[in-house]
């Protein structure tokens, strides 16, 4: 399962991230590693992007990006 | 590049450099700490502000300098680069100790970037900062400098609250000396293997450190942008690091580093940060649909402030300029010098000054939004329009201030982070209908087209037009641009961006960067528009005598019977005398090129004559056509004198279809020295300006072609 496919306020873990190498580099550096939990917490008002909890920060980060953070629920 | 600092970067003192997460409260730290005592340049190289200031601690005086906010070392670009750079000491000085903001809520992230600095052999200090905001959630200082082994000061920035005691910790820190590596994990024997493979390569001029070794193994590949980076050090990278081995090398150094800090860190951490505040705020300014409304409402607020609310600063400084070219005038006796410091030097530094009320104005709400956390959200709101066009979401409030003036929406380009966010926003910025195209467009409809069609005024309705084309054309502009020039494409980086918790703005600081902004126009940008006027003033006004075969003006004009047929042949011989002048002769020259968009010669001076500021198109063609240079765009002799121009041909010169041309030229052409001047600032040389130039005049010449040659077919 994808992040982009989880519904609202459902905490899961993250299992892996996917993509490129500046792009996963950047998200495992802001703490985006496997074993963290993770929220979506909002939807921007056209559908995208998204509002993310993790770490206790609020990220916001793309749909497209987040179908490339695989998660376990 | 930018000469040295007047006053700072002085190598005998201590260097102390201040580094963080973005949004930690760095700049309030570095303002708190330096006092008034600062200055502000660019980077070597790229446009990133560099701040120096001066602190003075027990030991004496001390410089500080700050480095652009960052998450991590790691670089793709070489924005990116600065931080190592200024870090580990290549190509500047090494610093002695380095301050972390780091942010009491969010503490993990925030240290990442120090174990980083800790493998480069950093002397770290930690400002430990938002600890009102983190409340129960902030961690015991005694215990975080424990785990980390270096100084940690509770701080608060915004009330000068832990300022003397990190000053202190500063000092004790400098007389600590030099700092040795510290490593929070061990290197994988094949990791090692590579370390040290690259570490023979590593150039002789950069510390010979295992950090910058693994630096380099991450940041240097077939797509990053950095900037200075040895080919024989490349190469090196190149053969330690398959791409097939990318992935896994970074994971190894990534998740190493994450758990040593999620360890360390999990005791320290006490609560979760209460966001209630700002998610009640949030639910309201992110809704559907109120989110919108006061977006819509902000933005306009900004828009109509730029656009109105300048108009009483600007005419001021209009006026105040005009009074003191009289003044000159009447003291010094009509002459060649009167002219020079009248129209070349006093008008030039008004043309600078007339911008500070909209630079001002413009960073005023910048400062606010970014401080108190709203400009997040506008990029968060707006995403899913501006990506469509490759666009940041931040490039809005650029792109809607271009509608008052391109000068401060092209500085206003430095809120984004990414130098290819910022040259693509620049490049179509020029293109939105700035206010200094209306009253070209009125005098174009005043004088060509009639007043009413369909029961509605022309006016408005192509006016209208002209606003809708123009942002059509730079949405466009963008897409295309993003899509076929190198440096514009978007690459897949991701669009993560930090939602931090509402915050008060402090007035201190907007302050602060209203002046450091308007500081650095005057002195990168104003000197080139002075320049450029000067020159633009020489070109109108050389020769300043009419070949033998014109008429006599002075006998006639000394002759004339009354005040009026002598202000006429003043007229007339202004008009004469600018015709043959330099720019005149451009313009006759610039005649085959621009006749096939209707144009003729004299439109050319006019449109040479704008290039100092469009709106001077309306008095330069007053003087061409010898109804004087005091006209606005409501002039009726001056609509007159265009309605009766002729062709040699007999036919008239001006037609709607001439007039729409000419509307549409203006629009797309790059006629705005200013504009090129800001742009050469803001990319840091002269390709970008020249690019741009190009682009937007071609583009002008061929819609223009398009819309006069298709019209005359069609009958017009």
């Amino acid at each position: 399962m994808v992040l982009a496919d989880v519904q609202r306020d459902r905490t899961v873990a993250i299992e892996a991230v996917d993509g490129p190498r500046a792009f996963r580099r950047r998200l495992m550096e802001m703490g985006l590693v496997p074993g963290t939990e993770i929220t979506i917490r909002n939807v921007a008002p056209l559908g995208d992007p998204l509002e993310i909890e993790v770490r206790h920060g609020r990220l916001s980060i793309r749909r497209s990006e987040a179908a490339q953070i695989r998660v376990r629920t | 590049m930018t000469p040295p600092l007047a006053g700072a970067d002085d190598a005998r003192l201590p260097l102390v450099a201040l580094a963080g997460n973005p949004n930690t409260g760095k700049t309030s730290l570095f303002n708190a700490l330096t006092g008034l005592r600062a200055k502000v340049g660019n980077y070597p190289g790229v446009t990133v502000d560099r701040r120096v200031g001066r602190i003075t601690t027990a030991r004496g005086e001390v410089e500080v300098v700050d480095v652009p906010g960052c998450y991590s070392l790691v670089a793709r670009s070489a924005d990116e680069q600065i931080a190592v750079d200024v870090l580990s000491g290549i190509g500047e000085r090494r610093p002695d100790v380095v301050v972390f903001c780091v942010d009491a809520t969010q503490l993990a992230r925030s240290l990442y970037l120090v174990t980083q600095a800790q493998e480069l052999g950093t002397r770290c200090v930690i400002a430990l900062t938002m600890v009102d905001e983190a409340k129960d959630a902030a961690p015991d200082p005694r215990a975080l400098a424990d785990a980390l082994a270096c100084e940690v000061v509770s701080t608060n920035p915004r009330r000068q609250v832990g300022i003397v005691e990190l000053r202190a910790a500063i000092d004790r820190a400098l007389a600590a000396g030099a700092a040795e590596p510290v490593w929070r994990w061990t290197p994988s024997p094949g990791l090692r293997e590579r370390l040290d493979q690259v570490r023979a390569a590593l150039p002789a001029s950069w510390p010979q450190l295992d950090a910058l070794a693994l630096w380099a193994l991450q940041s240097i590949d077939d797509e990053d942008e950095l900037e200075g980076i040895a080919p024989s050090l490349r190469d090196a990278v190149a053969a330690a690091v398959p791409v097939e081995d990318a992935a896994r090398l970074d994971d190894e150094i990534v998740l190493a580093r994450w758990r040593w800090l999620d360890e360390r860190t999990a005791g320290l951490i006490r609560a979760r940060p209460d966001r209630g505040r700002t998610e009640q705020v949030d639910r309201i300014l992110l809704h559907r649909g109120f989110g919108f409304l006061i977006f819509a409402g902000v933005m306009f607020l900004l828009f109509a402030s730029l656009f109105a609310g300048a108009d009483p600063a600007i005419g001021l400084v209009e006026r105040s300029f005009g009074w003191l070219g009289d003044r000159v005038r009447d003291g010094l006796g009509a002459g060649l010098l009167t002219d020079f410091l009248v129209d070349g030097v006093i008008n030039g530094v008004g043309s600078v000054l007339v911008f500070l009320p909209q630079i001002l104005l413009l960073f005023f709400f910048i400062g606010l939004l970014e401080d108190c956390g709203y400009m997040a959200r506008v990029a968060y709101l707006m995403d899913r329009l501006m990506k469509a066009m490759n666009l940041h979401g931040r490039a809005f409030v650029p792109m809607l201030s271009g509608f008052a003036c391109a000068i401060p929406a092209v500085l206003a380009t430095r809120t984004m982070e990414r130098r290819r966010d910022r040259l693509l926003t620049m490049m179509v910025v020029p293109l939105m209908t700035c206010s200094a195209r209306l009253p070209v467009y009125s005098l174009i409809i005043g004088a060509l087209f009639p007043t009413a069609a369909f029961g509605l005024s022309t006016k408005s309705l192509l006016l209208s037009a002209m606003y809708l084309f123009s942002v059509v054309t730079a949405l466009v502009a963008a897409f295309v641009l993003s899509r076929t020039v190198k440096p514009l494409k978007a690459r897949r980086l991701p669009f993560v961006i930090e939602l931090p918790p509402y915050r008060l703005p402090r007035l201190r600081d907007v302050a602060r960067m209203m002046w450091e902004k308007t500081s650095a126009f005057l002195r990168e940008a104003g000197t080139v528009i002075l320049a450029c006027t000067i020159v633009l003033w020489a070109l109108l006004s050389f020769p300043r005598h009419l070949p033998s075969s014109a008429p006599d003006y002075d006998a006639q004009i000394a002759a004339a019977p009354t005040s009026e047929a002598r202000i006429e042949l003043e007229h007339q011989k202004e008009g004469d005398l600018r015709r043959h002048s330099y720019a005149g002769r451009l313009g006759r020259a610039l005649e085959p090129a621009i006749a096939p968009l209707g144009f003729d010669w004299k439109i050319g001076v006019g449109i040479i004559g704008a290039f100092a500021a469009r709106e001077v198109f309306v008095s330069t063609m007053g003087v061409v056509y010898s109804v004087g240079a005091d006209v606005d765009e409501e002039s009726q002799p001056l609509r007159d004198a265009m309605r009766a121009a002729k062709r040699p041909d007999g036919r008239p010169v001006y037609t709607p279809l001439v007039g729409l041309s000419l509307m549409v030229f203006f629009a797309l052409a790059c006629q705005c020295m200013s504009t090129l001047a800001v742009v050469r600032r803001e990319t840091g040389g002269l390709g970008w300006p020249m690019f741009l130039f190009a682009y937007m005049t071609t583009l002008a010449w061929v819609m223009s072609f398009l819309v006069f040659q298709i019209g005359s077919l069609l009958g017009y």
